[in-house]
This record gives structure tokens, sequence and C-alpha cells, in this order.
């Protein structure tokens, strides 16, 4: 049976090669040679060796961009996780109207990152109308506001996942608890918790990747401003590309390295979940 | 139920409703002032229109007008459906070939798409529309290509998951009584992928049409531009643009997906709950 359906490649699986090799294949080899290579236009590049690495480093946006991601990741992370977990636990209460209540808070995760970076910009511009002042004018609201946005659109997506690991508790442990005496906050330590360990792996990441690639809502809330004091990794890349007349070469070393931290921790939630598995 | 637990269920009743309507908001803020002529959005923002204020259905002809939204709406329909369709079909005919057929070369492609799945797109960002632009393919036609490209590495990688639950004697049975390796993929092992084939769709679907930056990059220039860089390109571009209108728009591109939501919500919710497992 194998060797008939061998034959089959060419149907099975060429569309999707070919495809593949177009989008991404090709592309991110010939990403990685220009990231060596000084060019303005592709036509004229020339080899120039770790040159766009060590400019990328000295450049003063990327390394500021950088620190603004990871501050922003970190406080977003801590904020949507606590906040999705405590909605999943009361939404598991079985109280009326759960379901509409899931359905409300999920919404947010459906709307594209533009659209929901312009309704936020004109609801904070319209609160800091009062103040004189707008979204542009200062990093701190650019900071925080990012920080409410994503909060908005991710935390009912954390809250299905983190629903769908409390459902997984068997409620026999939780009563045996009960009549052993524990307390409520005991149960929820050591019972609830490290039983939805695996969900809360799943949804750290996950908000992880989110808030380090994020990119279409930091264009439309605050497209930098000011002063590129508030452009994220992805942002400061694409600007480097497209947005000065720099060496396209020092965008793709950035890239690179952008690449690289992306995949480091995707490899480190791989070596998590990995090692959950075992544990079970 | 014991008193003492009923109060304390209308409690949390009431502290999710206060939330719910903390989340509902934001969509509330843009409804309200889309029908508010654009001096009274920055004069009062927060309040109701009322008879002075309220411009009836004006903000939203002019938008429709002014942004030629249906236009939009219509390439950003047909390059999701396409982009979905495609990508259903090719990569679980991927997934079945690589899981069935055991070898060195299968076992390289399935790593290469699991790999493209950590790759950012800024990494491929400016080379892919290079070699788009060399290959003439920056139409729509082109973006569906690239899009089953790009949608390649989770879907083959889900599809997979699920392929190797599917008991091989069915197939063995269905070979036997004649049917090709093709007939045998659509008539017996497609069905019971149709789950898995939902979930793909959706998680699909979601992404391909609030998608930016790959449109902005390869069609951002042409007629063809889908609700997402219309929107971008009006507003960002223009600091004044008539906020009226520009409220208008955003309430346009988000009753589709809620509509979309309404309809499909239970389907939505269980199929990213899988893919995030998952993926």
């Amino acid at each position: 049976m194998q060797k008939t359906t061998k034959k089959y490649f060419p149907i099975f699986v060429l569309p999707t090669l070919i495809a593949f090799f177009i989008a991404f294949v090709i592309p991110f080899f010939w990403g990685v040679y220009l990231s060596f290579c000084k060019f303005k236009t592709i036509k004229k590049a020339e080899f120039v060796g770790f040159d766009n690495y060590i400019a990328a480093f000295k450049n003063d946006n990327f390394v500021n961009s950088f620190k603004f991601t990871v501050i922003f990741a970190i406080v977003a992370v801590i904020v949507i996780n606590v906040a999705a977990f405590t909605l999943a636990v009361l939404l598991t209460q079985k109280v009326k109207g759960t379901n509409l209540f899931r359905t409300v808070f999920f919404m947010p995760n459906l709307i594209g990152g533009i659209v929901l970076g312009y309704i936020w910009n004109s609801i904070f511009n319209s609160i800091l109308k009062s103040y004189s002042t707008t979204i542009a004018n200062d990093a701190k609201y650019g900071f925080w506001g990012l920080i409410i946005l994503m909060s908005w659109q991710l935390i009912g997506y954390m809250m299905i996942i983190y629903i769908a690991g409390l459902q997984n508790v068997p409620t026999d442990l939780k009563e045996a608890a009960q009549i052993d005496g524990a307390s409520r906050w005991q149960q929820l330590r050591k019972i609830t918790i490290p039983m939805v360990m695996p969900s809360i792996t799943i949804c750290l990441f996950l908000s992880v990747s989110n808030c380090f690639k994020l990119f279409d809502q930091n264009l439309s809330l605050t497209g930098g401003a000011p002063q590129r004091k508030t452009a994220m990794l992805a942002l400061d890349i694409f600007d480097t590309f497209y947005g000065n007349n720099t060496s396209k070469g020092i965008g793709q070393a950035k890239a690179v390295l952008f690449f690289l931290l992306v995949g480091i921790i995707a490899l480190t939630q791989l070596f998590f979940t990995r090692r959950k598995e075992v544990e079970q | 139920m014991s008193t003492k637990k009923k109060i304390k269920n209308i409690i949390v009743f009431i502290l999710l409703l206060f939330l719910a309507i903390a989340f509902l908001y934001p969509i509330f803020f843009v409804v309200i002032n889309s029908f508010k002529g654009k001096l009274f959005i920055s004069d009062a923002p927060f309040a109701l229109p009322t008879s002075e204020t309220f411009v009836k259905f004006n903000n939203y002809v002019m938008g429709i007008e002014k942004t030629g939204f249906f236009n939009a709406m219509k390439w950003s329909l047909i390059i999701t459906v396409c982009s979905v369709l495609l990508i259903i079909i090719f990569t679980s005919m991927t997934a079945y070939w690589i899981t069935r057929v055991k070898g060195k070369f299968s076992n390289i492609l399935y790593y290469l798409f699991v790999f493209s799945m950590i790759v950012p797109f800024q990494m491929v960002m400016y080379t892919m529309t290079q070699l788009a632009d060399r290959m003439h393919i920056r139409n729509p036609a082109g973006m569906i290509l690239l899009y089953l490209g790009f949608g390649a590495g989770l879907s083959v990688f889900m599809f997979c998951g699920f392929v190797k639950s599917v008991p091989i004697e069915i197939e063995e049975a269905a070979m036997i009584d004649g049917c090709n390796p093709l007939q045998t993929f659509f008539k017996v092992v497609f069905p019971i992928l149709k789950p898995t084939a939902i979930t793909v769709a959706i998680l699909n679907a979601m992404w391909i049409w609030n998608d930016y930056l790959l449109p902005y990059l390869i069609i951002g220039f042409s007629d063809y531009q889908t609700i997402p860089v219309r929107v971008q390109y009006l507003v960002g571009s223009y600091g004044n643009f008539d906020m009226g209108i520009m409220m208008a728009v955003l309430v346009l591109s988000i009753l589709p997906i809620i509509i979309f939501y309404t309809f499909c919500q239970k389907f939505i919710i269980e199929g990213v709950v899988a893919g995030a497992v998952k993926g």
C-alpha cells in the first residue's frame, strides 16, 4: 500500500510543497544570506560578513525596541494570565449565564489587530483630551494603552483554555480534600493549580509569543510615537526595511536576531511541555 | 443549595455582569459615536447621540463611499474563502502522504513544516515580497498561493497528528476493493478527518481575514486591498480623517466577524482550544 501511495507524490504533496517553497523556504534561506550583505536594492547586494549584526546591536532604536518589548511582554503576560485564570475560576462556579459571559469575554479575540488598535486609539484620545494631551505624546500612555488593549484581546482567549483545563479537574479530588478539612485556598493551591499546570504552560507561552510578535496593534495604536519610544521589535524591523534610507541588510540582520529570540522561546516551551508529559 | 452558596453565586454573577459590560464598552463606544457628527465626537465622546448630534446613517454612507468598503470586503471574502479551501484540501493530502509513506524524506518534510511555525513573519517578509514581485504574483491568486504556503506549517502539523489515529485497516480494505490512493483518501480518510478540518479552517480563516502585513506588502497598492489594509490606508495615513466616518468604518469592519461569531461560536471556541493545545 505504501508503494502505491508513494507514486501519488505529485498530487498529494507537490502543490503544498511548491507554495511552501515560494512563501517560506526560499525567502527564509535568502533572508539568512542577505543578512550578511549590504544592500539598498536587492540587485546590488555586497557581502559584508557580520557588519549588519554589529550595526544592529549599536542601533539605539533596536536596543530600545528590545527593552520595550521585554518589559511589555512581562507585564502583559502577568496581567493577562492572572485575569484570565480568575475569570475561568469564576465561570466554572455554575452561575447563571456562564455561556453568555464566555461568549462576551472571548469576542474581542476575533477582531483584527489594526481595527482593534484604532478602536482603542479613539477611546484613549477621548479620555486624554480632557488633560489636553494624546496617546502619541508620552511613551507611558502608549505602554499602558498597549497593555489594556492586549488584555482586552487575549484575556478571553486564555480564559477559554483555562476553563478547558479546570473542567478536567476531577470533582472527587476536591471533595476528598474538603472532607479532610482543606480550606478553599489550600484546595486551589494544592489541587487545582497542579492539575491545570498543562493549561498554564500553554497560556504562558501563547501569551509570551503573541506579545513578542505584536505588530498590527502596535502600528495602529501608537505607530511607535513619540520618537519610536513605543515601537516594538516587529515594528522596528519593518521600519528599518521600509521606513528610512539605511541599508536593508541591517533590517534583515535584525529579523534574523528576532527569529532566534522567538525560536529560543518556542524551544523552551517544547522542553517544558515535554517534561510535563513525562511526569504525568 | 444553602443560602450562603446562593448569596455567593449572586455576588459572582454581579461581578461577571460588570466585567461583561466593561468588555463590551469599547464596541458600544464606537457604535454610538458612529452616529454622531464629527464635531460632537470630540466635544462629548462618551455621551449618547442626542437629537442635535445624531446624523442618522450619514457616516456609514460616506464611509462606504470613501473607502470603497464593499470592494474591500469582496476581496477579503474571496481571498479568505479560497485560501481556506485550498489549505484544507492540499494540506490534509500532504499530511496523509507524509504519515503513510514512511521514510527519511517524509521526516524531513514534516520537520520543515513544523520549523516554519516558529519563524516570525518579519524574517521572510522582505525576501518573500521580492520573490513574489519577480514571479509576477502580486495579485489575489498569488495571495492565495502564499497563504497556502504560510498556512501549511500549522495545518500539516495538525492534520498529521490526527491521521496517525485513523486505523490503517479501513484504508487497506478500501484499496483491496479497488480504490486508488486518491479515492481512498477522499472517500474514506477525509470524512474521518472532518473535525480536524473544521478546526484548521477556523484557525486559518481568523488569521487570513484579519491579516494586515502580508496583503499590505503584496497587494497594498492595488485595487485588491482587503479590509484591514483599507482601514490602515485611510485612517492611518491621514491624521485628520473625519472621526465620524472612521467610527462607521470600524463598525462595518467588525460587523461581519460578529455575525459569523454568533452563528458559529461553538465551533470557533472549540477550534481555538484544540488549536492552542496542539500548537
